[in-house]
C-alpha cells in the first residue's frame, strides 16, 4: 500500500478527537475488572454461598460441596489437598468462558483493556497486529460451544429458582411453598441471563442466521426475528446480567452472613 | 452571521501542514459549505472532492475533529466552535492533494470479489421466486454509498495498514449482501477467512459508528459472516459431521 494521507501514523492515545473518547473505555475497564475481582474473591471464599433455599449463581450447579444443594455430596477424598477447592471453581469456567468469548465483550475489552484501538480513531500503543486470525485469539471462535453450555446453565439456574420457592419451617421441619426477596433476586437473575444467552450472536446464527432462506430455520422465521430483536440489545443484556449475577451472589452472601435479613412475602 | 475558524490540512502526497482560515457562516450551513466559502474567498487552489451535497454520493468523506464524517452532512451547529475545527483528509488512503485522497484501492478490492451467481430460474419464463423477508435482510447492505468512512476508521487499515490482507468493513457488507442472498449459489466463505482477512476484524464496531447510512455493519454483516466462517473452519463437530457425510 502506498503512503497514507496526512498525518497518518500517530502515537498511543493521539487523536484529533475533541469529545471525551476515553470515558467509555474507562467505564468498561472499571466495570469488567470490578466484576472479575469480585467474582474471583467470591469464588475462592467457599462459604456463605447458600441461605435457606437460595443458592448463589456463582456456585450453581454445586457439583461437590457441603450445602444441601450439592449434587454428589461433599468433596471426594481423591481431591488433591494442595489444589484449592471451592464449588464455584469447578463450574465458573463455563459462564466465564461464555462471556470472555462473547462478541460484544471481545470488542469492548480489546478496546478498554488492550487498547487495540483505545477508541475509534485514536492511536494505538503497538504496531504489530494479528487480530483474531492467529493463535491465541483464533480460539475465540469456540464461542458457540460455550453458548451451548450456557443454555444448560439456564435450566439449572431456573431449577434453583423453583427450589427457592420451597422453604423449610425451622420449627416443624415441614416444607412449604413461599416467596422471599431472594426468590425474586434469583428469578431476575435467570431472566437476565436468559436474555443475554438468547440474544447471543451465535444463537442468532444457529436459529436462522446461517440460512439464506430463513424459513428453513430450526424454529422458523418468527423465532429468528425474535432472536434478532433481542440481539439488537445484546450489549444491554450483557451488562445488566453481569451486574445482577454479582448482585445475586452479594444478596445470598449477606443474608447467609446475617448482615441482611431476607424478607418473606408469604 | 457567526465566525468560525477551520484548521485544514493542506499538502500533497502526504507532505503538508495545517492552515487556519477564519470565515463567516450562517444558520443551516454544513461543513462543506464553509469549505467552499473558504475555497472561493481565501484558498482558490484548495482541493476538495464533492458531488451531491445530499449525503448520497459518498464523495466528501473527510475527518472532522478526528472523526470520519461526510462534510455535507455535518452541520455547523453540531460543532464546538470555541476552538478551530480540524478538517483532514481520510487517513487510511494515500493523499493526493489537500482533502482529496486516492480511494482506488477500494475499487480494486471489489473487483476481486466473486460475483453474484443465481441458481437456475425457478419458473419456465426465466424468473425466480423468493420471499420478501429474505431479500429485506440483504436490503440493508445495499444502502451503502461507498463513502469509505468505515474503511477509514477501521484500525486494521488506518493504523496497521493491512490493505493487502484485509478487505475492510465496506467489503464485508458487500460480501454479506451476496452471500446471504437467497438466490446466490457462490461460496465466498473460504476466501473470506483467507485472502479477505475477516479474522483481522476484532469487532470494535467503529465502522458501524461512522456509517452515514446507519448500516449495522458489525452486528448484521461481519459477525454473521464470522459465524459462517466458524461453521466451515473452526467447528470441530461440524467438521466431523461433514467427514462422515462424504
Ligand atoms: S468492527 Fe471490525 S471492520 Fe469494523 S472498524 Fe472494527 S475492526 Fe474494523
Ligand atoms: S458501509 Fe457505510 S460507511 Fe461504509 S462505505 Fe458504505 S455507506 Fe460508507
Ligand atoms: S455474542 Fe455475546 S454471548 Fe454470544
Amino acid at each position: 500500500m502506498a503512503q497514507a494521507a496526512a498525518s497518518s501514523k500517530r502515537g498511543f492515545g493521539q487523536t484529533e478527537r475533541r469529545d471525551l473518547w476515553w470515558v467509555e473505555p474507562l467505564a468498561i475497564a472499571i466495570g469488567l475488572s470490578g466484576f472479575v475481582i469480585y467474582a474471583t474473591w467470591a469464588a475462592f471464599q467457599g462459604n456463605n454461598y447458600h441461605y435457606g433455599p437460595y443458592l448463589s449463581p456463582f456456585y450453581s450447579p454445586e457439583i461437590f460441596g457441603d450445602s444441601p444443594h450439592s449434587w454428589f455430596g461433599p468433596l471426594p477424598a481423591w481431591w488433591p489437598l494442595w489444589l484449592p477447592f471451592s464449588p464455584a471453581l469447578l463450574i465458573l469456567w463455563a459462564p466465564g468462558g461464555f462471556r470472555f468469548t462473547c462478541y460484544y465483550y471481545r470488542g469492548s475489552y480489546y478496546k478498554a483493556l488492550w487498547a487495540d484501538p483505545p477508541a475509534c480513531g485514536v492511536g494505538e500503543p503497538r504496531a504489530h497486529y494479528r487480530g483474531e486470525r492467529k493463535f491465541p485469539l483464533i480460539v475465540q471462535n469456540i464461542h458457540r460451544y460455550f453458548m451451548y453450555i450456557a443454555v444448560l446453565f439456564l435450566f439449572i439456574l431456573g431449577y434453583d429458582v423453583w427450589k427457592a420457592l420451597w422453604f423449610t419451617n425451622p420449627a416443624t421441619g415441614a416444607v412449604q411453598f413461599g416467596m422471599g426477596v431472594g426468590t425474586l433476586v434469583l428469578a431476575m437473575n435467570v431472566s437476565l441471563l436468559g436474555g443475554y444467552t438468547l440474544s447471543c450472536h451465535s444463537m442468532r446464527h444457529l436459529l436462522g442466521g446461517r440460512h439464506d432462506e430463513v424459513n428453513k430455520a430450526l424454529f422458523g422465521r418468527g423465532c429468528y426475528n425474535c432472536i434478532s430483536g433481542l440481539n439488537r440489545h445484546h450489549m444491554k443484556w450483557a451488562w445488566f446480567s453481569l451486574f445482577w449475577v454479582a448482585f445475586s451472589d452479594v444478596y445470598v452472601r449477606l443474608c447467609s452472613m446475617g448482615v441482611w435479613s431476607d424478607r418473606r412475602f408469604f | 452571521m457567526a465566525l468560525a475558524t477551520f484548521s485544514i490540512w493542506r499538502g500533497e502526497a502526504g507532505q503538508g501542514k495545517y492552515c487556519k482560515y477564519t470565515t463567516e457562516f450562517s444558520e443551516g450551513m454544513v461543513v462543506l459549505d464553509v469549505i467552499h466559502k473558504i475555497q472561493a474567498e481565501q484558498a482558490n487552489d484548495m482541493a476538495v472532492r464533492w458531488n451531491c451535497k445530499a449525503g448520497k454520493c459518498g464523495s466528501c468523506s473527510a475527518e472532522i475533529n478526528g472523526m470520519p464524517k461526510l462534510m455535507c452532512m455535518t452541520r455547523m451547529n453540531q460543532l464546538d466552535l470555541s476552538k478551530p475545527v480540524t478538517i483532514e483528509p481520510m487517513k487510511a488512503f494515500p493523499s493526493i492533494k489537500d482533502l482529496v485522497t486516492d480511494v482506488s484501492w477500494n475499487f480494486r478490492v471489489k473487483k476481486q470479489i466473486k460475483k453474484f451467481k443465481p441458481r437456475p430460474p425457478d419458473a419456465p419464463d426465466g424468473s425466480w421466486r423468493m420471499s420478501q423477508e429474505d431479500v429485506d435482510r440483504v436490503q440493508e447492505f445495499r444502502k451503502c454509498i461507498e463513502c469509505f468512512l468505515c474503511q477509514d476508521v477501521c484500525h486494521v487499515l488506518r493504523e496497521h495498514q493491512l490493505h493487502d490482507e484485509f478487505v475492510g468493513p465496506r467489503y464485508f457488507v458487500y460480501i454479506a449482501a451476496l452471500e446471504m442472498h437467497p438466490l446466490d449459489t457462490e461460496d465466498r466463505i473460504s476466501e473470506l477467512a483467507k485472502a479477505k482477512g475477516i479474522g483481522y476484524c476484532n469487532i470494535t464496531k467503529c465502522c458501524t459508528k461512522v456509517c452515514p447510512e446507519s448500516i449495522t455493519i458489525t452486528d448484521n454483516a461481519i459477525i454473521p459472516l464470522k459465524e459462517r466462517v466458524v461453521d466451515e473452519f473452526y467447528d470441530p463437530l461440524k467438521r466431523l459431521f461433514r467427514m462422515f457425510r462424504r
